[in-house]
């Protein structure tokens, strides 16, 4: 497939609206669809908009729609792709439209605030670290390992399909609250939070999260499941209940 | 004057790299008023690139390390010429650095007794950089990301800053534009912080992305802030060299401290050729020796492939210019070999080095378990930058901090690996802290504001210019000037033809033409990062010119020995009065005693 031309329809526009315009280029070996962007913008549309920075799948900037599946564009090498057709490129649907590829993710940052930030035991030691099994972080280093690109945010259907960004944080944000409350160190609790405002029982495990993800961090599996059981176990197990009602005295009468 | 949008703050902090978070951090912290202004969104910056490590003596996994060891190292790697101080501090506050950041959340790979595990590279005697397998920079900058928002910092995502404004010589505000709506902004502030990083995008082939413009070394010259050590720039010696697209894109030195190794197209291990004198008692006899030190053989020294940085670049560009490269036109980077020595090796290799496997697996249908990479260097760092006190990381113009990799005089003439993100933190913190401390000590000053519409006026007229020469041509020609005359090999004439093409192209970029409107318009941004590049660039050329010899990054073919004259002095440059970059040899400052003694005790 080297050193043909390749066709796209790039998406053009802006809030107000837009359409699919026809771009052509010149494919090279190994060549990935950012570069196509690339190559597009420097010679025939220099206000292309579109984002991106590592161009090595680690910085998680330039998601878009390619053929309509989400993607960085980045990873994507075009030998993968079909050309007989063009390949459409079209920003992701979960979030606003800016210009071209670009989407307002800012709702994202705004989320990420109202988690309970992280909160450590006190050290272990006396000179103020910590011990850590390696496998009793394996679990969170593969929640740590998102790049924050979003593609699981633009295919959950409770934001892209029914837009309820007021009441569901996303898989993203569940992943990141999974990382937190799994951290051996952490003592903070965030089940409340998670089962009312980030609102995790809107997901209904589809799984669309899991199959995008660059990183294949089993979001699904390991993270949001296990996070509803923490909710269900608090608040819909009896034994629980009368569990905590006798640990929170106990523990009352044992503080000075 | 037109209506700007304006915000105060008593700290501006610009750029939100492990630098600018730390800063940003410190500073809120300290009870100050903090605005973070970034090109990209918040933890995109160049530090999540990074891969292999932070360095720091912990000494978790060979007690023997400390941080006399660790600046002996730095002090070694730099050629004597990094500014003592600013090794000496970096040295001993890089562990509290590293542990503070387990502290906000990290989570480092774990040695055996649940320790933060460290691991080998380039240049460091002792196992010293804390990780998470090949991706550190992305867990230090979520760690720093994740902490910060929750410190009332206010982030402005998105926004390029055109020049820094001042009054009667002090830093008092800067001003630029939101990128999305392409808007113009006034941000008063007390203090100003640039972390802006660096200046990769002056190269053709380079590991940066597109935001690594100079920015900050540019704002600061035109501030008044001298320019030190701008001949060194490090070429990484492992970039990605096949397919095209990918050219240059990092491949870690981790692949170098779990064991790769870097053989040519007979199969012979050429670092084996040439070891430099100060670097011999250090280095491993034969390669039997060389695997030991790599599965933690405390009585073993590093293989060669561990050797700095400026050197192994220098023996990769050897073999491939003699004919003995990779078919592509680099060497080989074998970490399958290890099948050998170790059972599961394939896993072992993922487990260690994920990212990287990713990486060849899915851009250049390579499986590194099993097949040797093609690497060849690749622009990656800059050792020289803004000139500033060791201690508060003030430049000389008052209220002008600057820390990270746009600061300067840690490195001196080449960084060992590892050292960059350790930097970060070390300085980052002392820059906010010093900037919120003169903050507190002063008021906000008066903005001018027929400078402002000048900065505006210029900005614009690139879209009066509807048929000028397309910005990213002009961006691609200085790439390719720099790459081909001031490139990992220099000579006096091939830089003179630099200089004399620089002004060329330097009226160019002042007949560059955009089409389109302001919002999100990438065409318009390139043009207006040219003047950054191009005063970069012309500084990176003048310096190389003045060091008249090779020292570590800095290699000349027509002066290819040290040389006495220069081993005490550092090149600074400025900006004259008459608008013209001046350059001077400026002699390092004296260090004390009591660390030559430790220099001389590591020997």
């Amino acid at each position: 497939m080297s050193d043909q031309t390749v066709h796209f329809k790039i998406w053009r526009g802006d809030a107000k609206g837009g359409g699919f315009r026809d771009y052509s280029t010149e494919c090279t070996e190994g060549m990935v669809v950012l570069d196509a962007v690339h190559d597009v913008q420097r010679e025939q549309a220099v206000d292309l908009a579109c984002r991106w920075n590592c161009k090595a799948g680690k910085c998680g900037s330039c998601s878009a729609e390619i053929n309509g599946l989400p993607k960085l564009m980045c990873m994507a090498r075009l030998s993968e792709l079909p050309t007989e057709k063009p390949i459409t490129i079209e920003p992701i649907k979960a979030f606003p439209i800016v210009k071209d590829l670009i989407t307002d993710v800012s709702w994202n940052f705004e989320v990420k605030k109202r988690i309970k930030k992280f909160k450590p035991r006190p050290p272990d030691a006396p000179d103020g670290t910590w011990r850590m099994q390696q496998e009793d972080i394996d679990r969170v280093q593969e929640f740590r390992k998102c790049i924050e690109c979003f593609l699981c945010q633009d295919v959950c259907h409770v934001l892209r399909d029914h837009h309820l960004h007021d009441r569901f944080i996303g898989p993203r944000f569940l992943i990141y609250a999974a990382a937190l409350e799994m951290h051996p160190l952490d003592v903070e609790d965030r089940t409340d939070e998670l089962r009312n405002a980030h609102g995790i029982g809107y997901c209904n495990i589809t799984k669309c999260c899991t199959k995008v993800c660059p990183e294949n961090i089993q979001i699904t599996d390991n993270g949001i499941i296990p996070l509803k059981e923490r909710v269900v176990d608090k608040f819909y197990d009896p034994l629980g209940w009368i569990w905590r009602a006798w640990k929170k005295k106990s523990d009352r009468t044992r503080k000075p | 004057m037109a209506d700007y949008e304006a915000h105060e703050h008593d700290v501006l902090v610009i750029g939100a790299g492990g630098a600018g978070l730390r800063a940003a951090i410190e500073a809120s912290a300290v009870g100050v008023r903090v605005g973070l202004v970034c090109k990209s969104l918040l933890g995109k910056a160049h530090t999540v690139m990074a891969e292999g490590g932070i360095a720091a003596a912990l000494a978790n996994v060979d007690e023997r390390d400390n941080w006399k060891v660790h600046f002996a190292d730095t002090m070694r790697g730099g050629q004597y010429v990094n500014q003592w101080r600013m090794a000496e501090l970096h040295a001993k506050e890089a562990p509290d650095r590293v542990r503070e950041l387990e502290k906000w959340g990290a989570v480092f790979d774990r040695t055996k007794d649940g320790r933060i595990l460290q691991r080998n590279f380039g240049g460091h005697r002792y196992p010293r950089l804390a990780h998470v397998g090949d991706r550190t920079g992305l867990e230090m900058i979520r760690t720093l990301q994740d902490h910060g928002v929750h410190q009332g910092i206010e982030v402005f995502m998105e926004h390029t800053i055109l020049s820094i404004l001042r009054e009667d010589g002090r830093a008092v505000g800067a001003f630029g534009y939101e990128r999305e709506r392409g808007r113009f902004k006034i941000f008063r502030a007390k203090a100003i912080v640039l972390a802006t990083g660096g200046i990769g995008r002056a190269y053709k082939i380079t590991s940066n992305s597109w935001e690594y413009t100079g920015d900050g070394h540019s704002l600061a010259y035109e501030a008044g802030a001298e320019l030190i050590d701008m001949e060194f720039i490090q070429f990484h010696p492992t970039g990605m060299v096949w397919p095209p697209s990918v050219c240059g894109i990092l491949v870690t030195e981790g692949v170098r401290g779990e064991g790769g190794i870097l053989t040519n197209n007979q199969g012979r291990r050429f670092m084996f050729d040439d070891i430099p004198e100060n670097y011999r008692a250090q280095t491993a006899k034969d390669e039997e020796e060389g695997w030991r030190y790599c599965t933690g053989d405390k009585n073993a020294n590093r293989p060669p492939e561990l050797l700095t940085r400026d050197h192994v670049a220098r023996c990769i560009v050897r073999e491939i210019k003699q004919g003995r490269g990779s078919p592509h036109g680099g060497v080989f980077l074998d970490i399958a070999w290890i099948k050998e020595k170790i059972p599961n090796a394939a896993e072992h290799i993922k487990r260690k080095l994920p990212s990287m496997y990713h990486q060849f697996k899915q851009l250049a249908d390579i499986d590194i378990t099993a097949q040797p990479m093609e690497v060849g260097p690749t622009t990656h760092y800059i050792m020289g930058g803004i000139h500033v006190d060791p201690d508060t990381q003030m430049s000389r113009v008052p209220g002008l901090f600057a820390c990270g990799e746009c600061a300067a005089g840690i490195n001196g003439a080449n960084r060992l690996g590892g050292n960059s993100l350790s930097d970060l933190l070390v300085f980052g913190k002392r820059a906010g802290e010093y900037a919120a401390q003169f903050a507190k000590q002063t008021s906000l000053g008066k903005i001018d504001n027929d400078k402002i519409d000048n900065v505006a006026r210029e900005a614009v007229a690139p879209f009066e210019r509807g048929d000028g020469e397309n910005p990213y041509q002009i961006q691609k020609d200085l790439q390719e000037l720099m790459q081909a005359d001031v490139g990992i090999v220099r000579n006096q004439s091939e830089m003179e033809h630099a200089l004399d093409q620089l002004q060329q192209l330097k009226t160019r970029a002042q007949r560059a033409g955009v089409i389109g409107h302001r919002e999100f318009n990438p065409g318009w941004h390139t043009a207006l990062d040219l003047k950054n590049l191009l005063t970069v660039s012309e500084a990176i050329t003048l310096a190389a010119i003045e060091r008249k010899e090779s020292r570590g990054a800095q290699f000349r073919e027509d002066y290819p020995n040290k040389d006495e004259r220069f081993s005490k002095v550092n090149t600074m440059i400025s900006k004259g009065d008459d608008g013209s970059m001046q350059i001077r040899l400026e002699p390092l400052p004296e260090m004390p005693d009591y660390l030559k003694q430790v220099i001389e005790e590591m020997k």
